[in-house]
């Protein structure tokens, strides 16, 4: 049982200036999207439709509670369209009343996750075009990603040498169920361009992905599949510790989007105590797994792990490390975080400060 | 306690809320089943707005597989992060000794009734039939 009530006012923190690694932008209707394929994809999305992998064509293998698939029922537009789909609203719901300085945005349309790849490479592209047209141009506020089809590498590489150069982008978005284990070397060339153009890649938990969603298929509910977010993000995490990707790119930054957090902490023990017994099988691992975790690994807040007595967050915010924490709200969906309310302990205004601002700014390179 | 007027009745339709600011407070009414409660409009968790919330009954299980629904239109659920009170006394469903939502005594009146007053004055003869919920604090 969640016994986490607010006991605390802290209204005045709002101030703060803060960045939410985490807003979902949405398209007003598809047609927002086609506008950026060319005609060869249009007419291939009219034919024949886009497929995932996912098991249910068409639609999220969850239904979500409330209208629209998991959204907060106070984020529709009143001018129509989804949640996040008018950049006027989400100003005056997010952005201007809880002082967000910085909003990374994380599109969720599955060009990533597409089986037909170079029609997701032409989603990728889409998406990345429609980031600018939509939302960056008009508020500088918030920051693109550089949504890629990490399982073709070389138009990944493509896509990411054509946006480079465009500080509108953040970060390299890639979601987390990839095709082989994060850490496998057919992705290390978009970990070595990540680490070359000191660009982070932002792991988002997502509905779709190349693979069920827990180790045993695909699990029945959507309470599930949320706290399978954590484990299938561990599994990332893990992999790329074990096989080198942190050794090889040092300079690496991982960024895992909405899994949780609190995990990390027995995590980084875990994997510390294996390592001492067993490093002689990953011989190219040379330090303690948790030291690359704390160098390389920062993780979004959202959504937070709320203990039965608050104070027991704080143990495990200083666990994780409260330099690896980056604030993220989630809006427009149904587990948002308010930055205003969203820590119910009392942490110093050093630990605020890195949490709510100071990290994001220097693993994405704000201003 | 004073009481203040904050609605007609026929404003709040069964299954529906609206928000009224009493004395500088923010208050969601609730029409359950033709009765009026009120609580205060803020989640205790993160603090969204409750009447914009979804009404909703209550699910019940005994073991997997048998669920009935009842409680039909008694709680809200918050518009965020779906926790559930009771309409009738801010209850938190799941930790109903420790989060609850302030609640406050609602009652309704005739126009007429809400008119007379302690003191007599001189009157005028004037009519009003509406009923109005009427809320104390």
């Amino acid at each position: 049982m969640n016994h986490a009530v607010l006991d605390k006012d802290t209204k005045a923190d709002a101030k703060l200036g803060i960045v939410d690694c985490d807003i979902h932008p949405a398209f007003g209707s598809p047609a927002e999207l086609a506008k950026f394929l060319p005609v060869r994809w249009r007419d291939h999305l009219a034919d024949y439709g886009q497929r995932s992998a996912n098991p249910v064509v068409g639609t999220l293998p969850y239904p979500r509670m409330t209208p629209g698939n998991g959204m907060r029922r106070d984020a529709w537009p009143p001018n129509g369209g989804p949640p996040a789909s008018d950049l006027a609203f989400l100003q005056e719901q997010l952005l201007d009343p809880l002082g967000i300085e910085y909003g990374i945005l994380q599109p969720l349309a599955a060009g990533s996750s597409t089986l037909n790849q170079e029609l997701g490479a032409a989603m990728c592209a889409a998406v990345n075009d429609w980031q600018l047209d939509k939302w960056t141009g008009p508020d500088p506020r918030l920051k693109a990603s550089i949504s890629v089809t990490q399982e073709d590498v070389p138009a990944a590489l493509a896509e990411i040498e054509a946006r480079i150069g465009d500080r509108s982008f953040a970060q390299i978005a890639i979601p987390p169920r990839t095709i082989e284990p994060a850490g496998r070397r057919r992705y290390w060339p978009i970990y070595e361009a990540a680490e070359h153009y000191d660009m982070p890649i932002g792991m988002h938990s997502a509905a779709y992905g190349q693979h069920a969603n827990s180790g045993a298929g695909w699990l029945n509910f959507y309470i599930e599949e949320h706290y399978a977010f954590s484990h299938s993000l561990q599994s990332v995490v893990t992999s790329m510790v074990f096989e080198g990707v942190f050794e090889r790119f040092p300079k690496l930054k991982l960024v895992v989007v909405e899994g949780g957090f609190a995990w990390a902490a027995p995590l980084m023990w875990r994997l510390d105590k294996q390592w001492e017994r067993m490093r002689s099988e990953v011989p190219h691992v040379k330090r303690p797994p948790s030291d690359y975790i704390r160098e390389n690994v920062w993780f979004t807040t959202q959504p937070i792990e709320e203990p039965e007595n608050n104070r027991h967050l704080l143990d495990t915010l200083r666990w994780v490390g409260t330099d690896r924490l980056m604030f993220s709200t989630d809006y427009p969906h149904w587990d948002f975080d308010d930055p205003r309310f969203a820590f119910k302990v009392p942490l110093s205004p050093t630990e605020r400060a890195q949490i709510f601002r100071d990290n994001a700014k220097r693993v994405y390179r704000l201003p | 306690m004073a009481r203040h007027v904050i609605a007609k009745v026929e404003e709040v339709d069964i299954g529906k809320s609206k928000l009224v600011k009493v004395a500088g407070r923010d208050i969601a009414l609730f029409n359950v089943k033709g009765e009026f409660f009120a609580i205060a409009n803020r989640c205790p968790h993160e603090g969204a707005d409750l009447c914009r919330g979804q009404v909703v009954g209550l699910a019940e299980a005994d073991e997997p597989g048998k669920v009935r629904m009842t409680r039909h239109g008694e709680l809200i659920r918050c518009p965020w992060h779906g926790w559930e009170f009771d309409i009738r006394t801010g209850k938190s469903w799941c930790d109903p000794a420790r989060t609850r939502v302030k609640s406050f005594d609602v009652s309704v009146a005739s126009g007429g009734a809400l008119a007379e007053g302690p003191y007599q004055a001189e009157t005028f003869p004037v009519s009003i039939d509406e009923d109005y919920v009427v809320v104390e604090i």
